[in-house]
């Protein structure tokens, strides 16, 4: 995986395929951001989130070096890049060590990169799962991203640690086709039963309704023309 | 009804045989009919309650199993509202999204659009200007006194006391009155924008805003001398729909729910945003954690947000209410004119007749929008039923790559089973009233 290159597609203004002369695009190139890449933030991250790092670096059976993969401090906000299997045990140690104490999951949602960088369908980290975690004694956030590719989208449950975490899971494998491992009941929630496929991921179609005037028809969003 | 009648009649129950003895499916109908001699001495009921049920807020649909009038499981089932709001966002501007974000949640328009708004202004690396954010802020505190509104009369409306329902509609008219003279709609407003707000406040809001905080505050106390002291009104809240700090904490639960439990977090004074530090106000909490608590706190709620109000609209200073980068701000200059409200006479001369490079810079804007560079961020506003969430992800372009919602409603939804199981079925009523949840942002 290539994420990380500067984005040769677009010219010079951050321009693809629109043939924009007007310059108005700026000179901001559309960097595959913090989000999107593999980089790693250096140290200090500042604020508090050094602070976090160290205690999660002094956590016993380095439970920090077998888990996290890279941390990402972006617009005032850290992420730790977790794998799947260590994922339990960390928000465990996260919300019941005394000098942590992240109690409270606010947030879990799926995110697919597909066609951001140069992540394609069968990359193995095309499927993202933020969790964020609050703490509520220290007033804190954090986030927690493990990814996942559609080959095999198993990620562990979280709903052990954090109750709040099943219908944000089921949500998740509603739409993006996560499979939580150890969910009490993985169940489609916002969707039929009986409904085939994922709708949140970039490749589902998106179909349309054929209005027809006069002989044109509107085509789906997704194979529109767009100006971007 | 001889037992000749019952077999021709269409809508009689039909029965099953099942692993776990007879099932009967009942539509209707009169009990004595229904069974023809042979009712079980044990009997399990599962009710279907909802999701067109009136007193589930809408298309909430429980699944209930009652031994006699006692809960022994509830199951709430969702998603009869999805709409595909966060899917639709990846396939408009930045701007447009704030058109989709205010229709979730439809009863706190302007918190969806607010949070939206901030996690795109955290992207972009902007603030909106002082005036704007205090305008935010108002038109916040109008929005979440005409939610608790709502709140008050329908839950009011379920639990058998008509005039909280006709005194809360009455009341949360004249919100949407002040709502509709600043935006130009009731609801759905997409008034609070990437940079700031669409427009600056109209002529005489001052006045009408100090009149409406006035009207509000005798409303508020005609309420709670209504219902504070009415034995009925204690009986049916008071022990009910019980949770604790611990519980709320373990399921997620934010807003009146966790303060009535005795927790006060309250999002305006633990992480403020747009200046929530400089207001004088307090955070109401009780610490009985039923449904009479969150009932005592949502009211304390509306005084407190009528008092930010006030405030708001004294420290109201002249400036611009968007930013001013023209490679963000909306350029559409709006006037009142002969024919109605348009664009500016003075913005179409300059785009038509002055300069081609404005009336490139207009198409842009307007067709194509601004670009966010990529990233991801996570912004929480406190809306009247807990913390609003938004986790938006940028893939550098002109579109939004994933908006994600975390709606109050929804993960407060997960305590009815905690709420209700143990209780009498009259009081899952009121277990959902206390939780305020609003379909339209659970199911988005």
């Amino acid at each position: 995986m290539t994420v990380g290159q500067p984005d040769n597609d677009s010219g010079m203004f951050g321009v693809s395929g629109s043939g924009d002369t007007s310059g108005f695009g700026g000179l901001v190139r559309a960097e595959p951001g913090a989000a999107v890449v593999g980089h790693s933030t250096e140290r200090p991250y500042g604020g508090y989130f050094d602070e976090v790092a160290d205690l999660l670096q002094g956590a016993p059976g380095s439970l920090f070096d077998n888990s996290v993969t890279r941390v990402v401090v972006d617009r005032g906000e850290i992420t730790f890049f977790v794998r799947p299997k260590h994922l339990v045990a960390l928000c465990q140690h996260l919300r019941d060590d005394a000098n942590l104490r992240f109690e409270f999951c606010s947030s879990v949602s799926g995110v697919d990169y597909l066609d951001t960088g140069s992540v394609g369908v069968d990359d193995p980290d095309r499927l993202h799962v933020a969790y964020h975690l609050t703490s509520m004694t220290y007033r804190r956030r954090i986030r927690l991203e493990v990814t996942a590719g559609v080959a095999d989208p198993h990620i562990p449950s979280v709903t052990g640690v954090y109750p709040t975490a099943d219908w944000q899971e089921r949500e998740t494998w509603d739409m993006f086709g996560v499979i939580f491992d150890g969910h009490p009941a993985l169940t489609r929630i916002l969707m039929p039963d009986d409904w085939a496929g994922h709708p949140q991921r970039k490749d589902y179609p998106l179909g349309g309704v054929p209005v027809e005037y006069k002989g044109a028809t509107i085509p789906p969003p997704d194979e529109r023309r767009v100006y971007q | 009804m001889s037992t000749q009648a019952t077999q021709t009649d269409p809508y009689a129950a039909s029965s099953r045989e099942t692993t776990e003895g007879r099932v009967y499916t009942v539509t209707g109908g009169d009990w004595e009919s229904t069974f023809t001699g042979d009712i079980p001495a044990e009997e399990r009921l599962v009710v279907n309650m909802g999701p067109q049920h009136p007193s589930t807020h809408g298309v909430l649909r429980l699944v209930l199993d009652l031994e006699g009038e006692t809960v022994t499981k509830a199951r709430a089932v969702i998603g009869y509202l999805h709409t595909g709001i966060e899917k639709n966002t990846e396939y408009r501007n930045w701007t447009q999204g704030t058109t989709f974000v205010t229709r979730m949640d439809y009863l706190s328009p302007l918190f969806n659009e607010t949070a939206y708004c901030l996690g795109v202004e955290k992207l972009l690396g902007v603030e909106a200007p002082p005036r704007a954010q205090t305008i935010r802020v108002l038109l916040m505190e109008i929005n979440r006194v005409a939610s608790h509104w709502v709140w008050l009369a329908t839950g009011g409306l379920e639990l058998g006391s008509i005039t909280a329902m006709t005194n809360g509609m009455r009341a949360r008219e004249k919100c949407l009155d002040i709502l509709e003279l600043v935006t130009g709609l009731r609801l759905n407003h997409a008034f609070v924008r990437p940079g700031g707000v669409a427009q600056d406040l109209p002529e005489g809001f001052e006045e009408r805003v100090r009149a409406w905080a006035d009207g509000q505050e005798r409303e508020i106390e005609g309420v709670r001398k209504l219902l504070v002291g009415q034995p009925i009104w204690q009986r049916r809240l008071k022990g009910v729909g019980y949770l604790n700090v611990e519980g709320c904490l373990a399921l997620g639960i934010t807003g009146p729910l966790l303060r009535a439990a005795g927790l006060a977090w309250d999002l305006r004074k633990t992480e403020p945003y747009l200046g929530y530090e400089n207001y004088d106000f307090e955070v109401p909490t009780h610490s009985d954690g039923d449904c009479w608590s969150r009932f005592v706190v949502r009211v304390e709620e509306m005084r407190q947000s009528v008092r930010i109000v006030r405030q708001a609209v004294d420290r109201l200073e002249p400036g611009p209410v968007m930013v001013q980068d023209k490679k963000i701000a909306w350029p559409a200059q709006l006037s009142l004119g002969a024919d109605g409200l348009g664009n500016s006479l003075e913005h179409v001369k300059h785009i038509m007749g002055q300069s081609m490079e404005a009336l490139i810079h207009h198409f842009k804007l307007v067709t194509e929008g601004f670009r966010v560079p990529a990233g991801q961020v996570y912004t929480v506003v406190e809306s009247p039923r807990g913390e609003l969430g938004m986790h938006l992800v940028s893939g550098g372009g002109t579109r939004p790559h994933r908006v994600h919602v975390r709606d109050p409603s929804f993960v407060n939804l997960q305590a009815i089973a905690a709420l209700s199981e143990g209780g009498l079925i009259a009081d899952v009523i009121a277990s959902i009233a206390s939780i305020d949840p609003v379909m339209g942002g659970v199911d988005r």
